[in-house]
């Protein structure tokens, strides 16, 4: 344990030596988010200037800090004056702020898209506070504290955050200590099921085994969910150090990280940040003199979705085919390899650090009664400001949705929750907190926390059929309700979507999805049919569009709309002309263009290139002199 | 591949059963994908039936069983690219390449697969090229990166070189 305060002390130093040293530092997000934007060319950008400059820097790559929208995100922080953010950092841009900023002590303000400082020096400087952004005032971060902070790959620097010490509370407790702590927070698994975590913790205490494991659920399927992700990314150690505290409470001796393969990057930051762990006696026989013993390891996923499932994670484990087993026995009294496993998702680990360092009761205040907390959101889709974002448990969706979301740019339509197997909440559903109680309520599920917000360009048909396609590929095959279920709410949906529904269909759609909900082996399968059943409480009317008016007003399903340009809109400015790649548009500048039907292939190119509306769905053979988005 | 040459590639990897989706995995990483003799030589090293490799590794996604190409296109069909796009980037690839998912162009030159989901959402519709991501595509940009590839008919990566000369595409490097 001396040790361990050595390093934090040495971590904490070295860290300060930084911060206030008089060398500038600049702080560039290069997680995944980072890198599809183009950081590491601004990355290279950046040293070449600073090179030319002859000017020593520290560099911090960091992880993300929530508004993706934003990314290439640089922040510069010279001595003396608060960290600043600039977004959208191109190379050019890098080379020009960086290049103010340390001949000129130009701080750029007109680039800059906020400082970390405080409100004197926003009076000084014209520049707003980082989080009182929009997008970022109604967060709260304690999950992603450290993201877009501290280097991921540097346990130094997690160190000097009070790194670990969450795990050295722990262990001045005893196990039940720990999980009595946990009870108090009222921490729920933030997998998307909301169990209450000091439960599982205690069964698989008193679970009999000669050895126990501890395995973090980083299989983070839900295409659109991206938060366990960057969590890894930015911050692994806070996930790691929960695992040691789980492991320690429990009783286990070995633990596993099942992380995706599609994430290289978290795989390697995983492995990365165990090493360091190793290193400084984190893992290993007797850490920091406690007499428990621990060692991690990460496993990587080999893309099957149905890996989330628990069951069908083990078997995967034990190298099977990842089909679910049924329960009981459940995995914390007969997992892994026939012993209590306990399973918890990447979230409810990275958040263990943080109960066990500021007190349960602190995080019991957070959030809303029954659901205490924060929880990490992907807020992606049509929404203004799109990114990673944590926000208390029990805002409203229309508070996520538009305040911090700022709101879609056509007419909001839906939101959805859950990934595939949850659902779709129409504008009348805004002011439903989103809570796990709640979210049930309406026929959804939260999930593991992708929001998807979706505008009038998006057929609700269409979404509902791309999750069946996603879930029936993705359908293990073990149990018939799900195998052959998906199936057909998949062929129905495209039948439908072909312009050949009739309402027959819709009794199939309802028949079939109560069978799944009631008889499917796991999780998978009994949600499956959600979007499918949302989609027909709050979105009927455009189902019967399609079904009997033949028409799809969202301008998606091809069979079932035409584009038209209407004349009195069009400028005659051939944007659309220009884009086309069939040869479809005709026109003359200055005159209103002509869309040949029976050439175009509806790519939606011209439609998004009209600046003036002029371009609208029509349904098929739509009389001329009504061209009107019906 | 053979077995002296797995167990080279694989000693940090237990010789058990339970290890299969972890060698599979080091094999295809090798390979470039799971070939006939590497399973051949993998059930005699692990003391299991061929069948059930076939068994195991044709439910995962991850795993090929026929070359693949030099360059690897994929685009991502997750929900929120989905809702920026995504089908109609891949109705531009099928439109060039004459390809669908999974498969490989005649000249063995591009290897083209529908995913799930990269986890960039915030920034889709996203298209991954020889392991890098790129962000707010559009089928006019998908067009030109896949003419690059035809062109130039070795893998083009976009290089960020360091000091030192790496190349990065995952991973820090050390500064």
């Amino acid at each position: 344990m001396q040790r361990f305060n050595q390093l934090r002390q040495n971590a904490l130093e070295n860290w300060e030596k930084i911060m206030h040293g008089d060398l500038p530092i600049i702080y560039l997000g290069t997680a995944s988010c980072g890198r599809a934007a183009g950081a590491l060319k601004t990355l290279a950008a950046i040293r070449e200037t600073l090179q030319e400059l002859k000017q020593p820097a520290h560099i911090i790559q960091v992880g993300c800090i929530g508004p993706c929208y934003l990314e290439p995100l640089m922040d510069i922080q010279l001595p003396g004056t608060p960290r600043i953010s600039y977004s959208k950092v191109t190379p050019e841009k890098a080379r020009k702020i960086i290049q103010a900023a340390i001949l000129e002590n130009d701080l750029s303000p007109r680039l800059a898209v906020g400082h970390f400082g405080d409100e004197e020096f926003s009076r000084q400087s014209g520049i707003g506070r980082f989080f009182d952004l929009p997008m970022l005032k109604p967060q709260v971060r304690v999950i992603l504290r450290n993201c877009g902070f501290i280097d991921p790959e540097n346990l130094d620097h997690y160190l000097a955050h009070d790194g670990y010490l969450g795990f050295a509370r722990a262990l001045e407790k005893t196990p039940l200590g720990v999980i009595e702590e946990v009870k108090e927070s009222g921490l729920r698994g933030r997998g998307g099921a909301g169990f209450p975590t000091y439960k599982k913790w205690e069964i698989c205490r008193t679970a009999e085994g000669d050895h126990k494991y501890v395995i973090c659920n980083a299989d983070e399927g839900d295409p659109g969910a991206f938060m366990n992700r960057s969590l890894i990314e930015g911050d692994p150690h806070a996930v790691l150090e929960g695992m040691l505290i789980a492991g320690f409470a429990i009783g286990a001796d070995q633990g596993y990280v099942y992380v995706r393969a599609e994430y290289p990057l978290a795989v390697v930051r995983l492995r990365n940040a165990i090493e360091q762990m190793r290193q400084v006696g984190l893992l290993g026989e007797d850490i920091l003199g406690s007499g428990f013993h621990f060692d991690i390891q990460v496993k990587e996923g080999a893309g099957a979705f149905v890996c989330g499932e628990e069951t069908a994670m083990i078997a995967s484990l034990e190298g099977e085919r990842g089909m679910p087993r049924p329960r009981p026995p459940f995995p914390a009294e007969k997992g892994l390899n026939g012993r209590p496993t306990l399973i918890n998702n990447t979230e409810t680990f990275g958040i263990l650090p943080n109960v066990l360092r500021n007190g349960g009761k602190w995080f019991s205040q957070l959030g809303s009664p029954g659901n205490a907390g924060t929880k990490t959101f992907s807020l992606v889709g049509k929404a203004r400001h799109t990114g990673l974002i944590e926000v208390p448990l029990g805002m409203t969706l229309r508070q996520i949705v538009f305040d911090v979301g700022g709101g879609t740019i056509k007419p909001f339509k839906a939101v959805q929750t859950g990934g595939p197997l949850g659902g779709c909440l129409s504008a009348t559903h805004l002011d439903t907190p989103v809570d796990y109680e709640n979210m049930r309520a309406s026929g959804s599920i939260m999930g593991s926390g992708g929001l998807i917000v979706v505008d009038e360009d998006t057929c609700i048909v269409d979404l509902a059929r791309y999750f069946l396609t996603f879930s029936e590929s993705e359908s293990c095959g073990k149990c018939t309700p799900c195998r052959i279920g998906t199936r057909i709410l998949l062929e129905t949906l495209e039948k439908i979507a072909r312009g050949e529904g009739e309402d027959e269909d819709l009794d199939v759609l309802y028949r079939v999805a109560d069978t799944m909900q009631r008889t499917a082996l796991c999780g998978a399968g009994q949600t499956a049919p959600n979007p499918v059943l949302t989609t027909l409480k709050y979105f009927m009317n455009e189902y019967q569009t399609h079904i009997h008016g033949r028409y799809c007003p969202a301008g998606v399903c091809t069979a079932l709309f035409e584009y038209r340009i209407i004349p009195e809109k069009c400028t005659g400015c051939g944007r659309c002309a220009q884009v086309c790649t069939s040869g479809a548009v005709q026109g003359v500048k200055k005159e209103p263009y002509i869309i040949d039907v029976d050439k175009c292939i509806k790519c939606r190119a011209c439609y998004e290139a009209c600046k003036f509306d002029a371009i609208v769905p029509v349904p098929v053979s739509h009389p001329i002199g009504a061209e009107v988005r019906v | 591949m053979d077995r002296l040459t797995i167990i080279q590639l694989s000693k940090d990897i237990p010789c058990e059963r339970g290890s299969l989706i972890p060698l599979l995995q080091r094999i295809q990483q090798s390979e470039g994908y799971i070939s006939a003799e590497s399973v051949r030589e993998l059930a005699r090293l692990l003391k299991i039936s061929e069948n059930h490799i076939y068994g195991v590794a044709s439910f995962y996604s991850q795993f090929r069983f026929h070359k693949p190409g030099r360059n690897k296109l994929k685009v991502c069909l997750g929900t929120a690219c989905h809702v920026q796009g995504g089908e109609l980037l891949a109705k531009e690839v099928e439109k060039q390449l004459g390809i669908q998912s999974g498969e490989t162009t005649p000249d063995g030159n591009i290897e083209y697969e529908e995913v799930a989901c990269l986890g960039c959402c915030a920034q889709a519709a996203v298209v991954e090229i020889n392991g890098l991501i790129y962000a707010r595509m559009t089928s006019e940009k998908l067009a030109k990166k896949i003419n690059e590839l035809r062109l130039h008919a070795t893998p083009v990566m976009e290089t960020d070189e360091s000091e030192d000369g790496f190349i990065q595409t995952v991973g820090q490097d050390a500064s």
